[in-house]
C-alpha cells in the first residue's frame, strides 16, 4: 500500500484494475470521462490481464454490452451519470431483473433542463427503485475502497445484483487528494475471481429475463426483494472484513458520530459528509447534544440500523441532494417511513447544493439551527431571491 | 413453481407451449400444385412449414410442403405467398356452422 | 478541527493551467507533510474563459470540499482577469496576492487594490514575459506555482523541481526541464520581493 496524491478518477480506475474486470464498456460523460480514460490507458499499456476493453456508441449501448459480457461470466465495470445514467436505465432494470453483478460508479451529475453539469444526487435518485445497490461515499479512499467491496457483495450468491458506486462529481472525482492505493496483493487475498452461478455460453444457449405472464412474474419480484434483504448482511460481513484487512473502517450500512445521547440528529450522504461532520464537532464543543448519520447505504435502505440510531433524537436534519418533484427530498421520504411507528422525532428536510451549488460551511450549520424555530418539512436553502417570469 | 435465478430458462422451453390449437383456419398443402420450391418454409413465422422428402423419380428426390399442424397458428402467410397456389386456408371442422 | 488550514485560491484564463497549477502544488504540499486537496470551479471551460481552481493544505485530513470564500492566499495566472473577475474577494486580513502582472505591485494596488485592507500584502511577477521566453508559450501555472514557493516558503523549491518534473515528464524532458527551469527563475525572483 502507497499513499500518494490522486484524482478521484484515478482511485477509482486503480481500484478496479485491482479486481481484474474482464470486460469495461463506457461512454464518456462528463464528470466522469477520466475514470474510463485511465482505464482505457491502463488497457493500452497491457495492464489489464484477460481484459476486454470496448467503446460504445452510447450509454445504451455500453450497458446492453455489459449485460451480454456479465451473462458470460466476465466481471464487469461502467462509470457514467446524470443523463448517461437515465439513457442506462431501460438496461439497468434488466441487469438488475438478470440478476448481473455488473460495478457501476456514477460520478453523481443532476439531471437536465435547464442544462447542468455539476454536481447533486438526483441522477441515481432516480434510478432509486432499480433493485441496483447504492453505496455513497464521502471522499475518494472510501471511493476506492468501495470497488472491491461492491464486486464481492454484488457477486455474492445471496446476492446477485448490480451495485453502484455513487461518488460526487467534481467535488471528488476531480479533487486531487492522498489516497492510500491497495496493491494487487491485498485484493487479490479479498475478492476470489468471480464464480457465477450460471453463465452463457455458445455451447449451451440459455435465455436471460424470460417471458413472465403474471401467473408468474410476481414471484421474481419476491425474489428480487429478498435478494435486496439478504444484501444487507452481505454488505456488514464485506465492510467488516475490509476493516480488518486495511484497517480502514467506514463503519456499516450507516455510520455515526455523536449519537449516543443527541438530541438532535443530522443525516447526510456523499462528499458533504465531511464537512457536516466538522459543524457538528464545533457544536458539540459548544455543549449543544448534536450528532450525525451518515448514510452510507441507500440501497437496500438501512431501515433497523436507522431506527436504532434515531430512537430518541427530537429532531432530525437531513441534507438532500435532490428532489422528488411534487414530494418532497427522496432521503427524508425513505427515513420518515423507516421511522413511522418507531419515533416521534420531528423530521426537517434541507435540499442544498442542486446543480453544483457550493456547501459552505455556515450554509450546513444554519439549517441545523433553523430546525429550532420553523415547522418540520421540505425546504430549500441557499436558494436566492427571484422572480416568475415570461422570457 | 420454480423461479430461476436471472429469470434464466434453458433452450426449447417453449415446445411445450402447443399453439396449434389457435387458430381458425388451417392450411392445406395440394401436393400436386406444390412444386417444394421452399418459399412457405422461408416465409412461416413460427417456423411450422417445411419442405420434406417425400419420394424419389428417376434418381431426383420429390420435396413437398408438410405444415407442423402442433404450432401453426393460422396465420396464412404461406398461402399468400406460395407461386403456384399449393396452399389454401380451410376452416376447422369445429368452426363450421352445421 | 484543524489546527493549520491554508486556503489558496488561482484565477486565470482556460489554457494557462489554472487547475494544474493547484494540483501541482497539492501534490508538492503532500511530499512537504501536508494534507492535501486540490479541485477546480469546473464550468464551460474555453480557452480564455475566466477559471478558478482551489487549494487547501492543512496538517490533518481535510474534509472542506466547499469553495475558498476567504483565502488566505490568491494567486492569479493572468493579468487580464483582475477587474474582471474580483480576485481579491474575501481575502483574509494579512492574507497575500500573488499576481502575473507587468507592471509593479505598488502599480497594481493603485489600479486595481485600491480599496484593499492595507494589511494584505500584494506582490507580482511579470510571469508571461517568462513563459514566452522559456517556454514560447504564455502558460504561467508553472512560473506561479514558482512565485507562490518563493512568496510563501510553503513548499521548499527542491520538493517544487522535482515535482513539477514528474508532472511533465510523460510529456517529455525537454518540456520537463523547461518548466523546472521556469519554477527556479520564478522562485527565486519572488524570494527577493518578499
Amino acid at each position: 500500500m502507497v499513499r500518494k496524491v490522486v484524482r478521484g478518477f484515478y482511485a477509482v480506475a486503480h481500484a478496479v484494475k485491482l479486481c481484474r474486470p474482464n470486460v469495461i464498456c463506457a461512454y464518456p460523460i462528463t464528470p466522469q470521462t477520466e475514470i474510463v480514460e485511465n482505464l482505457a490507458a491502463m488497457y493500452a499499456n497491457g495492464e489489464l490481464e484477460n481484459c476486454e476493453y470496448i467503446t460504445a456508441e452510447s450509454e445504451f449501448g455500453a450497458a446492453s454490452i455489459l449485460v451480454g459480457a456479465s451473462a458470460t461470466g466476465a466481471r464487469t465495470f461502467t462509470a457514467t451519470c446524470s443523463q448517461g445514467l437515465i439513457l442506462m436505465s431501460e438496461v439497468l432494470w434488466n441487469a438488475a431483473g438478470m440478476r448481473l453483478p455488473i460495478v457501476m460508479v456514477i460520478a453523481n451529475r443532476s439531471l437536465s433542463a435547464p442544462l447542468s453539469i455539476w454536481n447533486d444526487h438526483q441522477d441515481s435518485m432516480a434510478m432509486r427503485d432499480a433493485c441496483i445497490m447504492q453505496v455513497y461515499v464521502e471522499n475518494n479512499q472510501e471511493a476506492h475502497d468501495m470497488i472491491p467491496q461492491a464486486y464481492k457483495i454484488a457477486e455474492n450468491r445471496d446476492v446477485m445484483l448490480p451495485f453502484m458506486v455513487c461518488m460526487d462529481g467534481y467535488k471528488l472525482t476531480h479533487a486531487y487528494e492522498p489516497v492510500d492505493l491497495l496493491d494487487q496483493e491485498t485484493v487479490d487475498k479479498f475478492l476470489p475471481p468471480y464464480d457465477p452461478p450460471i453463465k452463457l455460453t455458445t455451447k449451451d444457449p440459455l435465455t436471460f429475463g424470460c417471458y413472465a405472464p403474471p401467473h408468474c412474474y410476481m414471484e421474481f419480484r419476491v425474489v428480487m426483494q429478498r435478494a435486496m434483504e439478504r444484501a444487507k448482511k452481505v454488505m456488514e460481513d464485506v465492510f467488516e472484513e475490509w476493516a480488518g484487512l486495511t484497517g480502514r473502517n467506514w463503519g456499516g450500512l450507516i455510520a455515526t458520530d455523536h449519537m449516543e445521547d443527541a438530541e438532535v440528529a443530522v443525516v447526510a450522504m456523499g462528499s458533504v459528509v465531511g464537512l457536516v461532520r466538522d459543524v457538528v464537532e464545533e457544536m458539540r464543543k459548544e455543549g449543544k447534544k448534536v450528532g450525525l448519520v451518515k448514510i452510507r447505504s441507500f440501497r437496500p435502505f438501512p431501515v433497523e440500523d436507522l431506527r436504532k440510531a434515531l430512537k430518541d433524537v427530537e429532531r432530525i436534519v437531513v441534507f438532500e441532494r435532490a428532489v422528488s418533484f411534487g414530494h418532497e427530498g427522496p432521503v427524508a421520504m425513505e427515513l420518515k417511513s423507516a421511522l413511522f411507528g418507531h419515533s416521534d422525532a420531528k423530521v426537517y428536510s434541507f435540499a442544498v447544493g442542486l446543480g453544483g451549488r457550493d456547501i459552505p460551511k455556515q450554509l450546513v450549520r444554519k439549517c441545523i439551527e433553523k430546525s429550532e424555530e420553523i415547522e418540520p418539512g421540505f425546504y430549500f436553502e441557499g436558494v436566492k431571491d427571484f422572480e416568475e417570469v415570461i422570457v | 413453481m420454480k423461479i430461476t435465478l436471472g429469470a434464466v430458462s434453458k433452450p426449447y422451453t417453449s415446445l411445450k407451449m402447443k399453439t396449434g390449437d389457435w387458430g381458425t383456419h388451417w392450411p392445406k398443402v395440394d401436393e400436386e400444385l406444390c412444386t417444394g420450391c421452399g418459399t412457405c418454409e422461408m416465409f412461416c413465422p413460427d417456423m411450422c412449414i417445411e419442405v420434406v422428402k417425400v419420394g424419389e423419380e428417376n434418381g431426383k428426390e420429390i420435396k413437398k410442403a408438410k405444415v407442423n399442424y402442433d404450432y401453426c397458428k393460422g396465420c396464412g402467410i404461406c398461402a399468400e405467398v406460395c407461386p403456384t397456389k399449393a396452399i389454401k386456408m380451410e376452416l376447422k371442422d369445429i368452426y363450421k356452422v352445421i | 478541527m484543524v489546527d493549520i488550514l491554508i486556503e489558496v485560491r488561482f484565477h486565470g484564463r482556460g489554457g494557462q493551467g489554472v487547475v494544474t497549477a493547484a494540483d501541482i502544488l497539492a501534490v508538492a504540499g503532500f511530499k512537504e507533510g501536508y494534507w492535501t486537496l486540490s479541485f477546480p470551479m469546473f464550468g464551460a471551460e474555453k480557452r480564455g474563459t475566466p477559471v478558478v481552481s482551489y487549494l487547501r493544505l492543512s496538517d490533518r485530513q481535510i474534509v472542506e470540499r466547499d469553495e475558498i470564500y476567504n483565502p488566505d492566499y490568491v494567486v492569479v495566472l493572468d493579468p487580464t482577469v483582475i477587474g474582471p473577475v474580483r480576485v481579491e474577494a474575501g481575502i483574509k486580513e494579512n492574507g497575500m496576492i500573488i499576481a502575473n502582472y507587468p507592471k509593479t505591485a505598488e502599480e497594481l494596488r493603485k489600479e486595481h487594490f485600491s480599496n484593499l485592507n492595507s494589511s494584505v500584502k500584494v506582490l507580482t511577477i511579470n510571469a508571461t514575459r517568462m513563459a514566452m521566453e522559456i517556454l514560447g508559450r504564455p502558460i504561467t501555472n508553472t512560473a506561479m506555482v514558482g512565485a507562490f514557493a518563493g512568496a510563501t516558503k510553503l513548499i521548499k523549491l527542491s520538493t517544487l523541481k522535482e515535482t513539477v518534473f514528474e508532472w511533465f515528464e510523460r510529456k517529455g524532458e525537454e518540456l520537463a526541464n523547461k518548466n523546472v527551469e521556469i519554477v527556479e527563475k520564478a522562485y527565486k525572483e519572488m524570494e527577493g520581493k518578499v
